[in-house]
Formats: structure tokens, sequence, C-alpha cells
């Protein structure tokens, strides 16, 4: 959990560096008579969110201190703890529940698998793909219902999407097989 | 009085067969999404934006308000029969709700939780209806200054009234704005913050890739997580006709306790640090400490379902009320009802009252009937909502995900786009584990153009003098009522710490 806290801060303050970095192209002090130049706004705002994720990153680090002197088996007058002595606060807790952890990494790799697919093997594939591998392989549901949902789900985006509101979704090398959808809808 | 011929003129637009059936879908999914564990308003607006580019932006607009009062009512739905809210707005309806529910009530409070939606909605519907002409008039003569002075305040409510973790909260406001400058700045036209030459943030960061990110990928990954914990019984109410009469005779006593929490839930809503869920809380604890008999409550008194459900019904409307007439959400719901009005060339604030007065009080009258809609929807589909209580998660979760991958492709038609939205739902996800909060940046990304223009535009006018937000009466008001917020934190830390050493000396 700390450590995460932790990771999470830090990157908050490079993220903050990172756009104080750029803000810094544009005139970021005080023109004479106009106030604030282009960079004003992104470089201020982003020295506030440096200093205050610095201050819950420091915040963090003097509570990682008191964490580990209990782990270490001293408390904080540095007397030996009694053996056993478990540390109760929430901080304890993982920062993801560790069940949950493949689950969650699952279906963000899912994500971004499908994503990167979309503009190589169009969204027509790559989206019943991915309702395949996450409805059959991953949560286990019986193949009828992923064979509907996998059915349906291009159909009604078709359907919605191309010929209703004319937006083209990406397709990819499937291109040359939806000519023929083109010229029967358009 | 003028507001009601107003207001007969919005129902004529209103009531258009186009118009009609748009807020019978709206209510209907709202319902259902809101009935959905982990789902509320918020997402559903988020992840259904993009397909209400199917019909002309007043009827969107009319489609995500009745999206957004479907998914208050339907929160207590799973509130009531699961014990999981079905939104946080939710959350105070399962004290009692649940209970009722294990008591063979659940039928009982299922319909106690529709009539008081209906009852808060249409209250606070009221309200709107007499506070929006007249505070639109007021923000008629607000310049810069003023709408600068006025989203300082709304981001002080953050520190002052949000109740977050005040470092991290402000943090959040500063990256949403610092997000919110990239692209072309507004003033010299100059592209700014273009990171690594990438021609995508040309346009900007659209609020539609935060908030489909944030609350929809963000949200199913957080809730895949949270549905780990632990198994649920689904409770199947039986309702009849008889029922429904009986159940609304009874609710009668309850007339107390609708009200108080129906004005509550109004005047917290509008705020935009706080919203229907402190809304909803707060008004379960007035019930409870109003009652005569508050021992009965959590453990089944529909005064504890009554009390929540009206508050947050009339929170969503109150949070709809600065959004309209002075462009500030109140809300996360409302501020992307904001960046989807704006994105229509519908730019809130006073000025639309002017312009487009068919259009306002068009989503005005709409709101009315949405309540009777999301009444009757609710009563008569309750079977249909034990049955979609069943549907496993794993299938929700994957037509989510697609939904916010075709949705966020189809505004713009940019892969980028899409790319960004896993980014921020990942991002967003691991924020949330970390406990920073995520509505001050949805809100920040929303309002940080306004923001950044209006100080701007205050500052070039006053030839570059800072004293013009303190030197104009309302805009000093707003700057001092925001310094007040922004130091409470500060002051109430320092007053019980000077209570905390005084205490052991005596």
């Amino acid at each position: 959990m700390r450590l995460a806290e932790l990771l999470i801060s830090a990157a908050l303050m490079a993220l903050s560096v990172f756009f104080m970095a750029y803000a810094v192209e544009l005139p970021i002090g005080w023109e004479p008579g106009a106030g604030p130049g282009g960079g004003a706004f992104p470089f201020w705002l982003g020295l506030i969110m440096l200093i205050a994720s610095a201050v819950v990153f420091v915040r963090e680090l003097s509570n990682a201190h008191h964490v580990w002197r209990r782990y270490s088996g001293v408390d904080e007058a540095g007397n030996p703890r009694p053996a056993g002595h478990a540390p109760g606060d929430e901080s304890d807790d993982p920062f993801i529940e560790p069940s949950a952890v493949r689950d969650i990494l699952i279906a963000s790799g899912a994500l971004f698998a499908t994503i990167a697919a979309m503009p190589i093997v169009g969204t027509y594939v790559a989206v019943p793909l991915f309702l395949i591998a996450y409805l059959r392989f991953f949560a286990g549901h019986g193949w009828l219902l992923t064979g509907l949902i996998a059915l349906i789900t291009p159909i009604v985006m078709f359907f919605f999407f191309e010929v209703t509101l004319k937006i083209l979704l990406p397709k990819g090398a499937t291109e040359p097989l939806f000519i023929p959808l083109y010229a029967i809808f358009f | 009085m003028e507001v009601f011929g107003l207001l007969a003129s919005g129902f004529a637009e209103s009531l258009s067969l186009l118009n009609i059936t748009v807020i019978l879908v709206g209510v209907t999914a709202g319902l259902f999404i809101g009935a959905m564990p982990g789902l509320g308003s918020v997402n559903g607006v988020a992840i259904l934006l993009p397909i209400t580019f199917l019909v002309p932006p007043a009827s969107a607009i009319i489609f995500l308000g009745a999206l957004y009062y479907g998914a208050m009512n339907g929160g207590a739905i799973s509130s009531i029969l699961l014990g999981i809210p079905g939104a946080s707005t939710a959350v105070a309806t399962t004290f009692d709700g649940r209970p009722m529910a294990q008591k063979g009530e659940a039928g009982f409070a299922l319909i106690a939780a529709a009539v008081a939606s209906f009852v808060g909605g249409t209250i606070s519907v009221i309200l709107f209806t007499l506070f929006a002409a007249p505070l639109a008039d007021v923000a008629l003569a607000f310049g810069p200054a003023e709408e600068f002075a006025l989203v300082l305040l709304a981001f002080t409510t953050f520190v002052g009234l949000g109740g977050d973790d005040i470092w991290k909260t402000i943090v959040m406001i500063a990256l949403g704005l610092v997000l919110s400058t990239i692209g072309l700045d507004l003033i010299s036209g100059q592209p700014r913050l273009i990171f690594f030459d990438n021609p995508g943030l040309y346009s900007g960061v659209n609020f539609l890739v935060l908030a489909i990110g944030v609350y929809g990928i963000g949200e199913i990954l957080w809730t895949l997580e949270q549905n780990r914990k632990g198994e649920t019984t689904l409770t199947t109410p039986n309702i009849t006709f008889a029922e429904i009469a009986a159940g609304m005779r009874k609710l009668v006593a309850t007339a107390k306790t609708m009200m108080s929490g129906s004005f509550l839930g109004f005047f917290v809503g509008m705020l935009p640090a706080a919203g229907a869920t402190p809304a909803s809380l707060m008004a379960y604890g007035i019930a409870r400490s109003g009652s005569k008999r508050p021992e009965t409550f959590g453990k089944g008194n529909v005064e504890g379902v009554v009390a929540p459900e009206c508050a947050n019904n009339a929170a969503s409307t109150g949070s709809l009320l600065p959004m309209l007439t002075l462009g500030i959400p109140g809300s996360p719901t409302t501020a992307l009802l904001l960046g989807g009005m704006v994105m229509w060339g519908l730019t809130p604030g006073p000025m639309l009252f002017i312009e487009e007065p068919g259009f306002v009080w068009g989503l005005i009258s709409s709101l009315y009937t949405a309540n009777i809609f999301a009444l009757l929807v609710n009563l008569a589909l309750i079977p249909l909502f034990v049955y979609a209580l069943r549907t496993p998660f794993t299938v929700l979760c994957a037509i989510v995900f697609v939904l916010c991958i075709i949705g966020g492709y189809a505004p713009n038609q940019k892969m980028f786009d899409v790319w960004m939205i896993a980014g921020f739902g990942v991002a967003g996800y691991l924020l949330r584990k970390a406990d920073y909060p995520l509505a001050p940046l949805v809100l920040a990304l929303v309002l940080g153009p306004l923001m950044e223009k209006s100080l701007r535009q205050a500052l070039i006018s006053a030839q570059g003098d800072p004293m013009t937000f303190l030197e104009r009466p309302i805009s000093a008001t707003f700057v001092a009522i925001a310094a007040l917020l922004f130091l409470a934190p500060a002051v109430k830390s320092l007053l019980r710490r000077r209570r905390a050493v005084a205490a052991p000396a005596e």
C-alpha cells in the first residue's frame, strides 16, 4: 500500500515537472498591460501540482518510516516490540486485492490488445475476438451466450455507427470485405 | 407569472414525438444503468454520450437529463434487492432498504424508493423552475472577472467541503486544469504542451476522452475488484397493483421526511463538491434524528428509504441549476452534460436563456416528464430489473469495454483518442485506489478553458491589474468566500490541534 502510494505521488511529481518543461516554451511571466502569457497557466498550475504531490510524497514517506519501524520489531522510541504484535491500521492492506490482480491485468491487457488490433485487423474482427476471449476463456461462459454476444454486438455496431451515423469504424485489412456492404447501405 | 408562459412553451417543445421517445428511452436506460451495481449516472452519461449523436443536440441533452434521473431512481433497486448500492448515490438507501427486503417488504421498499424519487425530483424541478430565470438574470451582469471568481469558488468547495484529502484534491484540480491547456493557447493561438510533437494533441484533451476513461474503463476495473468480496443474495419481490395502492397510502405518513429530504437535496446538490451522495446521507441522518423512533432506523424503517431517495434525485436537479444558469456544473455528471452542450454549440450560462429559450425551457419541462416516466417505468419493469441484476458482471464488463472503445472513437474518429481512454482508465483506477478524488479532475478539465479565458480576459481589460478581481463587488465576494473555503481545513486542523494540546493540561 505505502509503496504504491509513494510511486503514484512520485509519478505525479514527475508528470508536473514534465508539464512545466513544456509550458516554458511559451511566455510564463507577466506581460505588462496584458497579464499572464500563454505558458503561465499550465506552468504555475504545474508548480502547484508539484508542490501538492510532493507534500503527499513526503507525508507517505514519514508514514512509511513508522511502518518500517513496526515491521522491524521496534517501536517509535526504538524499544523492541513484543513478538506477534500485528500492525492493525488499513495502511497494511495490499494496494490491490491480491485475488483481483490477475483479473484486472487480464481485463486491461485484453483492452489494450483489442485497441492495438483495431487498425490492423479491423474493428469487426478485433471486437468479436475480444468478446470471445473475454467471455468464453476468461469468464467461462458457455459458447451459446458468448456466440450470441459476439455476433450481435458487431451487427448492432455496424447499423448504428456506419449506417445511421455515417461514422466509419477502422477496418484495417478487412476493408475490401465491406465494399459490397457499403454499396447496399449508402 | 412569466415563468408559466415560458414553461408552457417549453412543454410544447419537449412533448414532440421525438422528445417523448428520447425521454422514455433515456429513463429506461438510466434505470438499468443505475440498477447495475457499480454503474451510476455519471458512468451512464459518459459511456452513452457518443451514441446521442443520433438525435439533434437539444434532444441529446434531454436524453442525458432523463438518463440522469433514471440512474438516480435505479440506484435504489440493487440497494434494496442485493444490498449493494447500485451507485454511490444510493449508499444510504441500503441502510434501511436492505433490512426491509430481508423482512419480506422488498416490494414496499421499491415502491417507496420509486415514489420518493418522483417526489424529490418533482419538488426540485419546481424549485429549479422558480430559481433558474432570476439566477440567470443576476448572472447576466457577470463579466470575465466574476466568471473567474466563480470558477475559483467552485474549486475551493472541493478543498473546503469535499471531505477528501486536501493535498490530493489540489493535485487533481491542478492536473485537470493543466490537461485542459493542452492544444492551442486560447488568446494567442500558439500551440502549447504538444508532448513529443504528437499531432493528436493539437485539438486538446477532449473531456469525453477523460470521462469515458475514468468513468467507463476505470469504473469497470474498480468494480472487477470490489465484486470479488463476498457472495450476495438477490431478493425477488412480488409487486401487484393492490400492493402499489396500499404502499402509496402508507407513504402519506412520510410526507414530512420527503419534503425535508427534497429541499435539503436540492440545495446540497448545487455545491460542486457535495452532490447526491452526501445529500442522501445527510437526509438520512436528519430523518433519523427527527424521528420519534430513531431506534427503528437501520432495521427496515421506510423513512430511511424515503429520505435518501428524495434527496439524491433532488440533488441531481440541484446540480443542474448552476450548470445551466452560471455554466458551473454542480456534479461530475452535470460537468459531462456541460461538456456535451459546449460540443454541440450550446454554451451554458445566462446567455443561453436569452439566445436559446426554446432549448432551455424545453429541457426544464422535459425534467417534469422524465420524473413521471421514471416512476411509471420503474414500477412497471421491476421484474425485468430483477432479471437484469442476474446478469453476470463479466458480460456487463465486456459490453461496457466495447462501448467505451467504439464510443471514444466515434466523436473524432482518431485511434489516438481510444489509446488515451485506455490510458486514463488505468491511471484513473490507480489514482482512485490511492484515494485521489476524480470528480475535481473531471470538473477541472471541463472548466479549465473558461477559467483561463476569463482570467486573462479580465486582466487584459484591466490593463493587467490583478486588483480588478477585488474591486468589482460580486467578484470580490466570490473571491472572499473562496479564500474562506480554502483556509477552512487549515483553520479546522489548527483548532483541533490546539484543543488536543489543551485537553491533557486540564
